[in-house]
């Protein structure tokens, strides 16, 4: 038996409504179980499940390397902020140093990253409160990000570039090109975006004081990301537990104090922008050197010494065969993603594959507090909040 | 997070004012897990949550371990978080194996209700008091519980 509500005695007229899991506005599978009287929703639950491939089943029988690739799996809009929470879980297993070029572009892509998946989440936002046109800009600025993407990695979206030790290979000369012609033209992009959005009277009815939660409900549900940020409170793991050479970087945290639908739209709106200061900082002062850790043990050798020195043949033969042996111990990194704390909880007991990886994954947490959103709303503002929390089902059902 | 066991607030303050509650403390790559007896566990917590100088408001994550055949086979796994202080803490629990219980942390924390679902539901620890502790990734129908190492990963069972 699916879930479902349980109607009260003596209030037979309320209807009870099963919203998905294939509704086009629930961006995926996502179910709602909804109590109506009349337009105003009472009750609310959501179901998940739809989408479990069980992942952390999955990483137990792979090893640390392989795992990587299962990562860009769950969040989809945002498979290099997973490839790099995970690298950096490993990386902080093994007490792995990266070079300070691999720490620079994984920051610039992840930024991207936040960017494109911001865009993915603007777009179809928009459209499903109505405004058609936004959908179709966003979507074309994306495809520009995603040839970056293709370009340093060979994949749009399944990229599993970053590695345990660094990047899988230096980005093909002439990629920062693609990136400064992106970064040149997006802040008119944005402006555009905003001069559809942000003074717009049919969005501002649609998005003012709907879905509000204040500070104190967004810590106790566990919100993170924007979605938090969104309610006031100053909160950003990039700034406030530095990783990947983030503390290098001069970017604003974007809070806002509203806490409504509106205040989040303005929140990720300005995130894109100071994402795009990263890159641009990034990009000028990218540092030169290797790409790898210097860990031949971890990290797989290059294509031309395996061919010329019989240590990287064995090394290459031992990685590929069986892996490399962390030392027993337990870690937890937390990066922000472009939905929140993306956390890797990693156990080892000391064999080539994790004994347990655990991924808090912000969307799973986020989904808590959308029943407490809607609650007391009309239906329609159902699929602002949907919007709003900008949930990747992949990610919720891992 | 500070990177002795014998500086750390958290453990200083908890030892000082819950002098029961943890049994054991561990660190590793500058993180601090601290095991907690399950009798004082709420205890603890509304400690960590409300100390000045603590504040750990934020429930980050909880997850369970399957150290089968130890026992006690699980252990059931906290992550704090203080948006104050910028500092993490992993709390643990021993839980036996055998029909395994513990009490839900949603007094606390109201962000445990859909984590402790989870666990439930691949693990199969039962957290008394949860209000609605149902399968969740799961259909309510399905045998076993995934996460367990007695689970095979492929295959029949």
């Amino acid at each position: 038996m699916p879930v479902t509500l349980e109607r009260i005695p003596g209030k037979e007229e309320r209807v009870i409504l099963s919203m998905g899991p294939q509704h086009p506005s629930t961006h995926g599978v996502l179910r709602l179980v909804l109590e109506l009287e009349g337009e105003t929703v009472l009750r609310a639950i959501y179901d998940i499940g739809y989408l479990h491939t069980g992942f952390e089943k999955s990483f137990e029988s792979k090893t640390y390397s392989q795992g990587i690739t299962l990562t860009d799996r769950m969040d989809y809009l945002a498979p290099l902020s997973n490839n790099l929470g995970f690298c950096l879980a490993a990386e902080k297993l093994l007490g792995l140093e990266i070079p300070a070029r691999a720490q620079w572009i994984r920051v610039l892509l992840t930024e991207l990253t936040r960017i494109q998946s911001h865009l993915v989440w603007l777009g179809t936002h928009a459209i499903d409160l109505g405004a058609m046109s936004v959908f179709l800009y966003c979507f074309r600025e994306r495809e520009e990000i995603l040839h970056i993407f293709e370009a340093v990695s060979g994949q749009r979206m399944m990229t599993s570039y970053f590695r345990i030790g660094g990047l899988a290979l230096e980005p093909p000369l002439g990629w920062l090109k693609g990136v400064e012609k992106f970064a040149k033209s997006f802040p008119a992009r944005i402006d555009e975006y905003e001069a559809l959005l942000t003074r717009n009277p049919i969005w501002l009815r649609r998005t003012q004081g709907v879905g509000y939660i204040s500070a104190e409900d967004a810590i106790a549900y566990g919100l993170s990301g924007p979605s938090l940020r969104g309610s006031g409170v100053d909160w950003d793991i990039r700034k406030r537990q530095p990783y990947s050479s983030y503390e290098k970087f001069d970017f604003k945290v974007a809070t806002r104090p509203e806490g409504d639908v509106y205040g989040r739209y303005l929140a990720r709106i300005e995130e894109m922008r100071q994402s795009l200061r990263i890159v641009n900082q990034a990009m000028e002062g990218l540092p030169e050197g290797p790409v790898k850790a210097d860990a031949p043990h971890i990290v797989l050798p290059e294509r031309e010494s395996m061919k010329t020195s019989i240590e990287a043949l064995i090394y290459h033969f031992k990685i590929v065969t069986e892996g490399f042996h962390p030392p027993v111990g337990e870690v937890y990194q937390a990066i922000e993603s472009p939905r929140g704390e993306l956390g890797f909880y990693l156990v080892s007991d000391g064999s080539p594959k994790p004994f347990r990886c655990h991924v808090r994954a912000p969307s799973f947490a986020n989904l808590q507090a959308l029943p407490k959103m809607i609650e007391g709303r009309l239906i329609a503002d159902v699929v602002a909040c949907i919007g709003t929390i900008d949930i990747v089902l992949g990610e919720v059902d891992r | 997070m500070a990177a002795d066991l014998e500086t750390n607030l958290a453990l200083l303050k908890l030892r000082e004012y819950v002098p029961e509650a943890v049994e054991d403390a561990r660190i590793f790559r500058d993180e601090v897990t601290l095991y907690i007896r399950p009798a004082h566990f709420l205890h603890a917590c509304e400690f960590l949550r409300d100390e000045p100088g603590l504040k750990f408001s934020f429930l980050a994550d909880v997850t369970a371990l399957d150290l089968y055949p130890q026992e006690p086979r699980f252990e059931v796994v906290y992550h704090l978080l203080s948006l104050e202080t910028a500092q993490r803490l992993r709390l643990k629990v021993r839980v036996a194996g055998e029909n395994p219980h513990f009490i839900t942390a949603i007094p606390v924390w109201p962000a445990a209700n859909a984590f402790e679902r989870e666990v439930f539901d691949l693990f199969g620890i039962v957290f008394e008091g949860h209000p609605f502790l149902r399968r969740m990734l799961l259909p309510e129908e399905w045998e076993g519980h995934p996460l367990r190492k007695d689970y095979p990963t492929e295959g029949y069972r």
